[in-house]
């Protein structure tokens, strides 16, 4: 009983972390599903998501900056598609994968250039940032919101996967270009519209993962990025449940792995703090290289991921 | 009608088109025979949008084919039921089929065609919620051709609709191909089975590594001394 009711917040806090990793691996499986690309600059587009917030705030009000933020970062990962993977379609995979890790690191340094490296406060949005006790933590009430939005946008991207026109196309040029196009299909719509729900959500993740940091810098993108793309790997690239729910797991162990030195001491199984909190981290990399040993496509992956 | 003049196609150094000519008369049935890598699927390819051709014209009606996007190819009513049937084998049937609709928007008439392909093909009814890929190799087949039927063509063309499929299941395709062809819909049909082939086409082709070799009637073909030995393994 004292075992559940001291490790309970962590799970809580857990599960919002997760929710918030799942918006962000949403776009990575979706794109990878599409176009067989790892897209490493998604997690410098969800850092700018959060520097564009910074600013638009410091001179808008909230409902305008947050619905502007989340166009512009849109803009965004739609640009980055038109200008840098579009070009190299029938190039080999090998080139469009670095041309993403140029993406990358053309994003990091611009925001290097334009905040001088300096940490930038992220702006308190009212509701979402108040304090809320919740099981004997304190925390703020984007804890709970972050899991019932993300089961609410997930459920409708679901829906608009397998009951609308264009996920019928997505999920065909998923699958083979040749004979999409032979359909009618135009390939690089549908494309441009997996990277605008992509970046949608991880704009939408954006502000529920910095609401709970102290501010955004140009790193900021990185580990939120990876542990995210990890999700994706574990649940099976190219599954968006897969992603959703390995999400889920890694931000529940995560944080539940930060807690572990007071759950354990607060149970009597240690006396003093261990520093078991540094590995929640490596926890999830742990994680990445179990399941590529084990089982490379993951929970849900298919088994062949070639195309035809 | 449509009409290949002088076409020539290169895959970066491979020249696989070298100037081939040939008709497509409004509801018949044309068919290209050749060897294997003799250029075939290239020339239904570059019809289709697919392939891009070095020089040389395709006319439908009177209007120019070449540099038209893939999609308005379609729309023009020229359709390709492609090489290895390529069916959707992570959508169901019905969306197999729907998507052979994929640019039309007559909502009323797309559900009066699914129940006509239904008709031709019972057996996509019976498994409509499938997944494609569960089908069996001759059912996918027919589930590529329902699709293309879906986009409503005048001219179908169909790449090896044979290839791999036991005898009793090729008869029923070419069955397929003349009642398709009975209610007005142009056929332009690749085949390395010429036999058969032949047997329903009102003009063939025989096509030689990138030329047209000889042209006919399919009864002449059929009889023809060069055909038989080169294609008809007698
Ligand atoms: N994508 C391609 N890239 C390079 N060469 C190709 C490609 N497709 C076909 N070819 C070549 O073009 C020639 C004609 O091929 P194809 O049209 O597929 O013949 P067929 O359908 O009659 O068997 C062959 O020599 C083949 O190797
Ligand atoms: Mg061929």
């Amino acid at each position: 009983m004292d075992v559940l009711k001291t490790t309970l917040p962590y799970i809580i806090s857990g599960i919002s972390v997760g929710g918030q990793y799942a918006l962000i691996a949403i776009g990575y499986t979706m794109v990878y599903g599409i176009l067989r690309l790892i897209n490493f600059a998604h997690g410098d587009v969800f850092m700018v998501a959060g520097l564009m917030m910074v600013y638009l705030s410091a001179s808008l009000p909230l409902y305008l900056a947050i619905p502007l933020m989340i166009l512009i970062t849109v803009l965004l990962g739609f640009t980055i598609e038109r200008v840098a993977y579009k070009p190299l379609r029938t190039a080999p995979r090998m080139s469009v994968m670095i041309s993403a890790i140029g993406v990358s690191y053309l994003l990091q340094n611009l925001a290097l250039y334009i905040t001088g490296g300096l940490n930038k406060n992220y702006p308190q949005i009212p509701w979402i940032s108040d304090r809320i006790s919740l099981f004997g933590m304190e925390t703020s009430r984007v804890t709970v919101i972050t899991p019932f939005l993300t089961i609410v946008l997930v459920f409708a991207l679901v829906m608009l996967i397998n009951h609308t026109k264009i996920g019928m196309a997505m999920r065909a040029v998923s699958r083979d270009f040749e004979t999409s196009q032979l359909m009618g299909i135009q390939i690089n719509r549908v494309i441009s519209a997996t990277f605008i729900i992509g970046t949608f959500l991880a704009a939408v993740g954006s502000i529920l993962f910095f609401t709970n940091y102290p501010g955004v810098v140009p790193t900021s993108g990185a580990m939120p990025g990876l542990k995210a793309f990890v999700a994706a790997v574990f649940g099976g690239i190219g599954s968006i449940p897969g992603a959703v729910i390995g999400a889920f797991i890694i931000g529940i162990a995560e944080s539940v792995i930060k807690g572990l030195d007071t759950i354990l001491i607060v149970n009597g199984v240690i006396s003093e703090q261990i520093g078991l909190a540094t590995f929640s981290d490596a926890f999830t990399f742990v994680l990445l290289i179990i399941i590529l040993v084990f089982k490379p496509t993951g929970l849900f992956g298919e088994k062949s991921t070639d195309k035809v | 009608m449509l009409k290949i003049d002088n076409l020539h196609v290169s895959y970066g150094g491979i020249r696989a088109l070298q100037g081939v000519s040939l008709e497509v008369p409004d509801g018949k049935i044309v068919t290209l025979i050749g060897a294997n890598g003799a250029g075939k699927s290239t020339t239904l390819r570059t019809i289709s949008g697919l392939v891009k051709a070095d020089s040389g014209s395709i006319t439908y009606d009177g209007q120019e084919l070449l540099g038209m996007p893939i999609n308005k190819i379609l729309e023009k009513g020229i359709a390709l039921v492609p090489e290895g049937r390529r069916v959707f084998t992570n959508l169901s049937v019905l969306e197999n089929l729907r998507i052979g609709a994929y640019l039309r928007n007559d909502k009323a008439q797309i559900e009066k065609d699914l129940q006509w392909v239904y008709e031709l093909f019972p057996r996509l009814k019976e498994r409509s919620w499938q997944m494609a890929g569960t089908l069996s190799g001759g059912e996918q087949q027919m589930l590529a051709v329902a699709r293309a039927l879906m986009s409503k063509p005048r001219v179908i063309m169909m790449d090896e609709p044979s290839l791999g499929l036991a005898p009793l299941v090729v008869k029923g395709i070419f069955d397929i191909i003349r009642q398709i062809n009975d209610q007005g819909v142009t056929v332009l049909l690749i085949e390395q089975n010429a036999n058969m082939a032949l047997k329903i086409a009102d003009f063939a082709y025989v096509l030689e590594t990138g030329r047209i070799t000889l042209t006919g009637t399919g009864r002449e073909l059929l009889v023809n001394e060069d055909v038989k030995k080169a294609y008809l393994g007698s």
